[in-house]
């Protein structure tokens, strides 16, 4: 495929070989300055967060605050129904049993601990989200199999369709592809 | 598992690979994709029978849960002092298999036990599917059956709320909490396979259902940057949750004053139980899996070595909390306590004290040998003794207290009815239809984490690169 028309592009697309190769790749895209650029691998490839420059996740704190609020609530909840909601005397125990209070705490600690993370991974993933350029592709299948890519999106400041194919192509990229809906 | 691809580079040399055969990328994927799509009509003939069974049996189970509705507690062999019967005790057994599921994907994982990965898949969806079959038997043993909601702190007409100080209610919120906590981290850990399932699918059905399942994933590593985050933290709180569980069930019994249960050995005693008894029919289900469907080459012997030596270790905990009870039975100086222990070795149950003392403490002890770690009839036949020893460590738990607590006056003998017996077949029914279905339509082993843990998933094993 050639590079055509800058307008319709939404991303070149480019295979490596190996992951070695698609980790090279990648600090050399980092290098050049492009910012709306992606690394498609079918594991995770060691080092290549460090190769591309991408921060820590933050989604430890978004696990972290989700735990607070289930555990607060739980704990809030429980005190309220023993002392104001329906406070009964039942077999004798106090109204503000804390030391019973613990198990359901730490069960919603855990419960809202899991919802922070997998909604806060979906968000900061922006996923689900089916229609993303790179599925106009049809070697891009090859992304959850056997193949390395290497994806660089129109909406980068830098992006020209014509030199981003050059350039793929000279850092080792094959089947280097400009990306065209409805082709 | 960019930790496990860390990992990988430094496997050590002197194991056996966790990946046998001459295996790539893509035939990792094929081996393991193409169970989940073969045609209706090519899914062999074993399938179609062992699912028939399963069903009818589920289908059993339904029948005779509406048979209790109908008719109350009362078709049960319950008695007055037996309270509880086989459904608290199918309850503990079915939860306690589960754990071995977390304990594979989630504390395994954080130990860096790279062996998890092939097996972890599959323990997770028999966790999922145990912990379905154990949520039944609370649901159908509260007897008011339309009352059940009580159970639950929901807003109603009546201002009544539940009570919170009682640890019959701390299982609702932990089993619950452990079942979903286990459907999401399975779901997390199948997006990327999802995916590949899209990807490889030939036909539209196929590639639109696995599609919506895979959310749109592109195997984008700014994606797979919070996607292992969420799955290490995952693993991190599915931990500290698996133990809490069969705490919070042991609890059932030890927060009671009965003699017998009211013991502090109880939590870790039925968490090593459970692991002990999740593993056993983590073996029973691979052993027969992976000869079905030619999976010898991801589930190699390593694997089952390595669960055998942990069937063995647990095995012996267990072994140590019953001498352990004794001894404090005999040590408290109480008579109630002292006497019921007694009783459960010597008196009308001591049949079943020591079909568990020989199923769970003698029999895996020959797993100090190499050759029956390897073998995989005496793997399978260990493993179903286990099963049943675990099954019957519950029943003389909840059943010889029962039977025989202060007064000797109210003492009596339980015995279970046909719909006691049914039920709980029932329930082996209901798991093996789902998990026959899960054998036939998802990925039975994580693809792209045996991917990831393949030496040439390491750019640092391709040196001329460089």
């Amino acid at each position: 495929m050639s590079a055509s028309s800058n307008q319709k592009a939404v991303a070149v697309l480019a295979e490596f070989a190996n992951p070695a190769v698609l980790l090279h790749a990648a600090e050399k895209v980092r290098d050049a300055g492009y910012d709306k650029y992606d690394c498609h691998s079918p594991f995770p490839v060691h080092g290549l967060d460090a190769a591309m420059g991408l921060k820590k996740s933050i989604l430890g704190w978004v696990a972290a605050a989700g735990g607070i609020a289930g555990g607060s609530i739980a704990f809030a909840l429980q005190w309220w129904v023993h002392n104001h909601g329906y406070a009964m005397n039942l077999s004798g125990k106090p109204y503000f049993a804390f030391q019973a209070y613990v198990p359901v705490t730490f069960e919603l600690t855990i419960l809202g601990a899991c919802f922070g993370t997998v909604i806060g991974m979906f968000i900061m993933n922006f996923l689900p989200w089916y229609t993303h350029p790179v599925f106009e592709s049809d070697n891009f299948r090859k992304a959850t199999d056997n193949g390395f890519f290497i994806s660089i999106e129109a909406e980068d400041e830098r992006f020209d369709a014509k030199k981003c194919y050059a350039f793929l192509q000279s850092i080792g990229g094959k089947n280097v592809e400009v990306l065209i809906p409805n082709e | 598992m960019a930790e496990m691809a860390e990992m990988a580079a430094a496997t050590d040399t002197t194991q056996e690979p966790l990946v046998q055969g001459n295996h790539d990328f893509h035939s990792v994927s094929d081996t393991i994709g193409r169970i989940a799509e073969q045609e209706l009509a090519k899914t062999p003939i074993g399938w179609y029978v062992a699912f028939t069974i399963s069903a009818s049996v589920a289908g059993l189970l339904g029948l005779q849960i509406f048979w209790l509705f109908w008719k109350g507690t009362g078709v049960w062999g319950l008695n007055n002092p037996a309270g509880w019967g086989w459904a608290i005790v199918n309850f503990v057994f079915w939860v306690g298999i589960g754990h071995a599921g977390t304990l594979i994907s989630a504390i395994l994982f954080l130990l860096r036990q790279q062996w998890r990965t092939s097996i972890n898949r599959a323990a997770e969806a028999m966790t999922l599917f145990a912990v379905v079959c154990a949520l039944v038997f609370p649901g159908i043993h509260v007897g008011r059956v339309w009352a059940v909601y009580y159970l639950f702190p929901l807003p109603n007409q009546m201002a009544m709320w539940p009570n919170f100080r009682s640890p019959l209610l701390w299982d609702v919120f932990a089993v619950n909490t452990y079942f979903t906590v286990s459907l999401l981290f399975w779901y997390v850990g199948l997006i990327p396979d999802w995916a590949t399932m899209r990807d490889r699918a030939t036909n539209r059905w196929r590639q639109i259902i696995y599609g919506l399942l895979a959310l749109g994933w592109r195997s984008s590593n700014r994606h797979w940057s919070n996607y292992e985050k969420a799955y290490l933290i995952l693993a991190g709180i599915a931990t500290p949750l698996v133990l809490s569980v069969h705490t919070v069930v042991s609890f059932d019994f030890a927060v009671s004053i009965l003699p017998g249960w009211h013991t502090t050995i109880f939590p870790p005693y039925f968490v090593a139980g459970a692991i002990f008894s999740g593993f056993a029919m983590v073996i029973t289900l691979m052993v027969v899996v992976r000869w079905i469907y030619g999976l010898q080459s991801f589930i190699t012997m390593r694997h089952l070595d390595n669960m055998a030596k942990i069937i063995m270790l647990t095995g012996m905990l267990v072994g140590y909390a019953y001498s352990c009870e004794f001894f404090i039975a005999w040590y408290s100086g109480s008579p109630y306590e002292s006497g019921i222990f007694l009783l459960r070795a010597s008196d009308q149950y001591a049949w079943a004290y020591w079909i568990m003392v020989t199923c769970n403490v003698i029999i895996p002890q020959v797993f100090w040998f190499r050759f029956a770690r390897r073998n995989l009839v005496i793997l399978f036949v260990v493993s179903i003794f286990v099963n049943i020893g675990m099954w019957f460590e519950r029943f003389v738990i909840t059943i010889t207290s029962l039977s025989q607590d202060y007064m000797p006056s109210s003492w009596d003998y339980f015995s279970p009815t046909i719909i006691d017996v049914g039920m709980f077949v029932g329930s082996f029914g209901l798991f093996f239809t789902l998990f026959l279905l899960f054998l036939r339509f998802v990925p039975v082993i994580a693809i792209a984490e045996v991917k990831g843990v393949m030496p040439e998933a390491d750019p640092h094993n391709y040196h001329d690169e460089h």
